[in-house]
This record gives C-alpha cells, structure tokens and sequence, in this order.
C-alpha cells in the first residue's frame, strides 16, 4: 500500500503520470498475442505458466498484467515458432533473466533439500509416529496383582 | 479529544497487561488466591479498554477526522460509509489494534467463562495471553500509533486501496485475525499446562473449543480471501501460493491438526505432549505470518506496510514466544504422562496419521515459502519457488489424507480392525472408482485431474454419510434416521466438516480440469459462441460510482436461444488513489460460472473480452462453507455448552477421574 503510494508518487515526479483512462495495466494474455497454431498456443501458455514475471511479485507472465510480462510472452511465441522445443525455450529465458523466472525451482545443488524436504519429512513423521505408537504398545498397563484383584472384588461387592 | 482518550485507553491496557503477566503467573506459583483472581477483572478492564481505543479510531474514520494521520492516508470523504468502516483494519496499524482487541477479547472470554478450571491452570492461562497482549500493545504504541496526529488537516483523504473497497475484502481480515488469535488461546493454555506440569481430558475438552473456534474463522477468512481473488483479480484464479496466502494456509494446517489431536487427548487422555507441541507451532506460525505480511522479507502481492524496523519487533516478538515455549516443552514434555494405551490399528492411530500429513503438509509449505531467502542468503542461488512447486510436493499430502479418512473416521478407539470398518465402505470406494471411470473415458483427452477429483469426493463425501449411517444401530430405516437425527451435534460436525473438504477436492479439481477460456477482440453488438453458450457483447459504456468512474461492458449471455444473463464486467478508476481494478461480470451456477472480464479497447475498434466457463467453481465456496459450518456444529455440542471440565455427561465410558486432581 505504502509502496504503491511511494511509486505513485514518484512516478507522478517524473512526470510519467499516465493520462486517467490510459492508466489501465494491459491484462495478460492479449488477443493480438495469441497464436494461430493452436497447438503451438497451447505450449506457449504451459511455458508461461512457469515462468515468473521478473518485476511483478510472485505472478506468472501468463496471469501478470506487467508490460514486461507481455514482452517476456511474445519472446515464449516467438521462439516457439521459431522451431524451440519447449526445453530450448525455457533455457533461453534462463539465459536471459536468470533462474530467478523459473517458478518450478531446478532439481539440482542445494535445490534437492527443497524438493526432497517433503519425502524426508513425512518419513521422519511416520517413523517418529511409529515408534511412539510401538512404545506405547509395549508399556500397555500390567495385569492386575492378586492384591489388585481382591480389591476390585471388595469394591464390585459394594 | 476522543482520539486521546482512545490513545490513552490504548497505553492504559498497556500497563494493565504488564501487570496481568505478572500478578497471576506469581500468584498461581505461590498459591495466593487474591494474586490470580487479580487475573479476572484485568482481563475485563483490558478488553474494554482496548474497545474503547478501537471504537475511537473507528469514530475518526467515521467522522473522517483528517487530523489524524491514519484516516487522511486510508480514507476519503466520498467512500461509501461500510468502507470508511473497514478501512479501520485494512490498513497496519489499525489492523495491530484490531488485533490487539481480538487478543484481549478471548483474553476476557477465558477470565468469564472459565471458572470452572482449576484456579491456577486459569490464572496462568490469563497471565500468558495477557504478555502476548502486552507483546502486541507494546508494538502498537512504539512503532505503529494508529492515533498519530497530523499537523496540517488536509481537506480530504487518500482513499483506501481501491482493491480493498470490496465486501469480501472488508470481512477478509477480520476472520484471518480471530483465526490467528484464536490460536493464541490455544497456545496461551499450552504454555500454562507446561508451567503447571499437568494435563488431564479437561485441558482438552478446554482447548478443543478455541481451537475449533480459531478454525472456523481461519477457514471462513482464507475462503473469503480466495473468493474475493476469484471474483476480483480479473481471471478467476482462487490460489497463488503467494507467500501471505501460504503464512495463513500454515497455521490453518496446523490448527486442523490440533483440532484432531486435541480429541485424542480429551477423550483418550494420551498424545498430549505433540497436542502442546502443535498448539504451540500452530501459534508460532500464524506469529510468523503476520511477520511475513508486515516485515517485506517476502515480496508478495499483498504484503502491506513492508517496514524493515517493524519487522525486526515481530521477529523479536515470534523469537520470544517461541523459544520460551519450546525450552518449557523441552523441559516439561516429558511429563506430560499418557495414560490411555491404544493398538497399533485404532482410531487414535488413524488421528496420529491425519496429524502427521497435516503437520508434514504445513512444513512442506513453509519450507517452499521461505526457500526462496534461504537460497539467496545461505547458497547465493536468486531463484523464485512457485505455484508449480507448491502443486507437486503439497497434493499428494491432501491425497492422502483423502484416502485414509473415511476410513479412520470409523475406526473404533482403542483396538479397531481396519477391515471390519471398511465393511460399510467397500460399496463407496467401487461406486467411487466407477463414477471416477466413466468420467475419465467421457471426458475428451485432458489430465487426470478431473476423475481422481471425482473419486475422492465421491469417497470422501459419501464416507461422511457413511459414518453417520453407521452409528445409527440397526434396524428399519425410519428407526435408524431418527437416531441419526439424535446423533451428538459433534458427530454431525464432523460429518459436515469432512463431506465438505470432500466437495472443496472435486470442485478444485474438476474446475481445473475441465475449465475453458476465450480470449479474443469483441466489437459492440458481435456475438461469439464459447462451449454451449452465445456471448454478444452488447455494448461498452461510461459509468459514474460514488468514488470512482467504470468502463462497463453490457454482455448477454444464451443458450440455445434462450437468455441465461445479462454480464457486467468493469473496469474502474478511483481517481482520489489513481488505480485502476477489474471487476468481473460473472454468473453463477449450479454446475459451472460463466466468468466475463473486459479488456483494453483495441486500436483497430472492439474491444478485449476473455470469458471462462468454470464448472463446480460454486462447489469450492459451498465446501469451505460446510467445513466452517461442521466446525460450528461441533463447537455447539453438548459437551461444550454444559460446563467445560464437569464431569457429567454424555459419555459413560470416558476415563476415571484422575487422581492427580
């Protein structure tokens, strides 16, 4: 909020206040942006939806209204119609932004924690559960002593 | 004048709970009387200051009081009244206030209704919620003083952040705080059962309610949240694992666990040392989030009032609490005996299991959350973790636990046989997995998303039903439902709560499944067919609203002729905060949502329109709404509504009395 004021304002400084009705951010996927080739199309939005918008926060370029994320859409079209393979493609945009736009984070180096902290942590969760279980099988009450008996006669009696 | 006396209300309860954290916590040591009754009538006099203060801020707003700060940077003369009322809390510091004033009301509460806890285990309950009240107060009046004057009164306001002028939005945060704070109950009575040493099926029948309380409202705020996404952000998508949806997913995870174990400790007295374990985390985590929320540590789309200084107070604040509470569980868990013993397949098994996803899930969650700054600060790697992330590592979590519950639900305490359970359940599971069948053979290509929905709601909820049926003994059908009918209220909470996750995981999955979007350049007067429906789009007029100016878009929508709707999507301006919102021309259904959204006018003529068909889209909101709704049913049982910890009651079969009492 208090950011969005600060860049309104600054913005507003350097004169690059848009005009009322101009001020509308272009919504994301644009008609013009589509491609004819559905198949192709349908590619381009499975790519984009991994990919990060590199000044927007935490958006996909396929749901940012950023015209950097227009931009970054049209260079996914554009090497996919140049022939790309979807790997080609999404390693372009990492030599070009940066593995900051990958949204599905690589599966190397220290990411294998990441991806593999799920796995480990449930079977640390089911061993710890199992063994607590297991202990708390074993330390199931002793049976009564003769003593214990009597007394629970003497008090059913009653 | 009135905004003083409120500032001064505020610094009032301040030296009242520094008091409170002491006197009680002292006196229950000691065993002085007059020390921890102390605790009752500060905990009123907290709340009703902190009231007060609220009521006065809310007065300024109302009023629009331009002299104050607060109200001439989130509000504006022109602002329809229930958003000058909301913009009280959608901003930082009048939401630490509410905050606050949630804190002392459930403080007050456990001071009205708790006489009937032992004398020491209430005082001290009352002495830790009132230092996490003390906690927040603190930072409220040194770092975020939603009372500050201005100098020079301006004639009018900055208008609150036009995304937030929005019903959904003005309850959004209201719930989330009562869900966080709720839990602070649940952590206030954790930490005074580990000073006092002790925990009995009383604790639990204590704790249950909060916690079910807490829930009810996280539950209900994250589905106002993501409505509101849904309706507002202009392309229908309900989640983004952004991280300040995450910081409240957590603790709803979290506080779903306790919920469970909380039942294991009540009516089986045994799990108890993990039930404070996870009433502790639950709290440390909704801590963490407001941290996230406020601090700018994670960019996010909704992280507001980012203040590093501010940042470094909650850290301290979480850091506190936490290391207090978890040296005391290392240095008291272990006392926390278990008396009920259970085999291996029984019902507390089956709790144990939904507990381990449930906490493992939330991890899971939080670790993907925070990767991103570990990364960065410990390996150099900038890198982003995202929605795809999220997707793979937390679904199978929520698939199994889908799997196993109607299962477990059943199975009986203490020594159950999984197969005699599943007797009424093999009927469900085929009929599930036929239903789920023939809906992947009709449906054309696509994932497997949309079947595997069907067959766990199917099995999910008809295993709700089940379970019911099930209790309801034998005999002629008329006998059997009208003892269904007089079922336990808890049972049917219960039943509720899980039918309901049941239609939340179809919906999710058959609208992502099977949703169909168009995007294309529509001229006035131009119809287009998408799926079975004829969209024309009428026409594109200006429109004037009370504070803002919308470009609205007349859509009608048909079906083989026949009128279905009339759409109308918008694009507003609030000049007074210059920023533009969409907002959605959407008609709901029974079986799908009919979803409009308008464009930029395009250069040649026409206009950009993207309209989506999303099936069940409905079902996600009515199945968040029964879970809430099972969380009440269940909060009003009997057992609750006589006196908590009273030992009579509608279960002959719970434990002796303990003899530690």
């Amino acid at each position: 909020m208090r950011a969005m004021l600060r860049a309104l304002v600054i913005a507003v400084i350097l004169g690059l206040a848009l005009p009322v009705m101009g001020a509308f951010p272009a919504q994301a996927v644009q008609p013009d942006e589509i491609l004819d080739d559905p198949s192709l199309e349908a590619r381009a939005r499975a790519l984009s939806a991994n990919l990060r918008c590199v000044v927007c926060q935490n958006e996909s370029i396929d749901e940012s209204n950023a015209d950097l994320a227009r931009d970054m859409r049209l260079v996914v079209r554009e090497r996919l119609v140049a022939g790309d393979s979807d790997e080609a493609v999404m390693q372009f945009m990492v030599d070009r932004y940066g593995e900051f736009v990958l949204l599905s984070p690589r599966r190397d180096g220290v990411n294998i924690i990441l991806w593999a902290s799920g796995p480990i942590l449930l079977l640390l969760g089911l061993g710890f559960a199992i063994a607590a279980i297991r202990r708390r099988g074993a330390d199931a009450p002793e049976p009564l002593s003769e003593e214990e008996r009597a007394r629970l006669k003497e008090i059913m009696r009653e | 004048m009135i905004v003083e006396l409120g500032h001064y209300a505020l610094i009032l309860a301040f030296a009242i709970a520094l008091v409170q954290t002491v006197v009680p916590l002292v006196g229950a040591h000691k065993g002085w009387a007059e020390w921890m009754a102390a605790a009752n009538p500060m905990a009123t006099a907290q709340f009703v200051l902190v009231a007060f203060a609220f009521g006065a801020l809310t007065w300024a707003f109302v009023t629009s009081d331009f002299s104050v700060q607060l109200v001439v940077n989130h509000s504006h003369t022109l602002k329809p009244m229930i958003y000058k009322i909301s913009g009280v809390w959608g901003n930082h510091e009048g939401s630490l206030l509410l905050w606050v004033l949630t804190l002392t009301l459930f403080g007050a509460c456990a001071a009205w209704f708790g006489a009937n806890l032992p004398a020491t285990l209430q005082a001290r309950v009352l002495g830790v919620q009132s230092s996490i009240a003390a906690a927040f107060m603190a930072f409220t009046i040194f770092t975020s003083n939603p009372f500050e004057r201005t100098a020079f009164a301006p004639f009018d306001g900055r208008d609150l952040n036009p995304l937030l002028q929005d019903p959904g939005l003005a309850f959004h945060p209201p719930f989330l705080y009562l869900g966080y704070v709720g839990l602070s109950m649940a952590f206030s009575f954790a930490v005074a059962a580990l000073i006092e040493g002790r925990i009995d099926g009383a604790w639990g029948r204590w704790v249950r309610p909060w916690t079910l309380a807490a829930w009810v409202f996280l539950t209900l705020g994250i589905a106002l949240g993501s409505y509101w996404a849904y309706y507002e952000l202009g392309w229908g998508g309900f989640w983004f694992w952004d991280p300040v949806e995450n910081a409240s997913l957590i603790p709803w995870l979290f506080a779903t666990a306790l919920l469970h174990s909380a039942i294991v400790v009540e009516k089986r007295e045994t799990l108890k040392a993990w039930t404070v374990l996870l009433a502790i985390l639950g709290f440390g985590f909704s801590l963490l989030g407001t941290f996230i929320v406020r601090s700018g540590l994670l960019t996010s789309v909704h992280a507001f009032a980012t203040d590093p200084d501010r940042g470094i107070w909650l850290l301290a604040i979480f850091a506190g609490f936490m290391s207090v509470a978890l040296i005391l569980f290392a240095l008291r868990g272990a006392a926390l005996e278990a008396k009920g013993v259970f085999a291996t397949i029984s019902r507390e098994t089956a709790l144990v299991l939904n507990n381990v996803l449930l906490a493992v899930s939330g991890f899971v969650v939080f670790v993907g959350t925070m990767w991103p700054l570990v990364a960065e600060m410990v390996f150099g790697r900038v890198l982003s973790v995202g929605p795809p992330f999220f997707n793979a590592a937390f679904t199978p979590f929520f698939v199994a636990l889908a799997i196993i519950l109607p299962v477990g639900a059943v199975l009986s305490w203490k020594r159950g046989n999984v197969w005699k359970a599943a007797r009424g359940m093999w009927g469900i599971g085929v009929l599930a997995l036929a239903v789920g069948a023939l809906v992947w053979v009709m449906q054309t290509g696509g994932s497997m998303l949309a079947p595997m929905g069907v067959v766990l709601g199917i099995w999910v909820v008809l295993g709700a039903l089940a379970d019911l049926w099930m209790r309801s003994g034998r005999g002629a059908i008329t006998g059997r439902l009208r003892r269904m009918a007089r079922l336990p209220r808890a049972d049917w909470g219960k039943a509720t709560a899980h039918a309901g996750l049941g239609v939340v995981i179809f919906a999710i999955a058959t609208m992502l499944g099977w949703q169909s979007e168009d995007i294309r350049v529509a001229r006035e007067g131009q119809s287009f067919e998408h799926g079975a429906y004829t969209l024309t789009l009428e026409e594109v007029r200006r429109v004037q609203g009370p504070n803002y100016t919308s470009t609205m878009g007349f859509v009608t929508v048909t079906r083989n002729g026949r009128h279905v709707a009339d759409l109308r999507p918008e694009r507003r301006i609030y000049p007074a905060a210059g920023m533009p919102t969409t907002e959605a021309g959407i008609d709901y259904g029974f079986t799908r949502d009919v979803y409009v959204t308008l464009g930029d006018p395009q250069e040649g003529g026409g206009w950009a329109l993207r309209s989506y068909i999303r099936p069940f889209a409905t079902w996600l909101w009515a199945g968040s709404l029964m879970m809430a709704l099972g969380g009440l049913l269940s909060l009003s049982d009997r057992r609750y509504r006589i006196a908590a910890g009273a030992r009579a009651g509608s279960a002959p079969a719970r434990a002796a009395p303990s003899p530690a009492e």
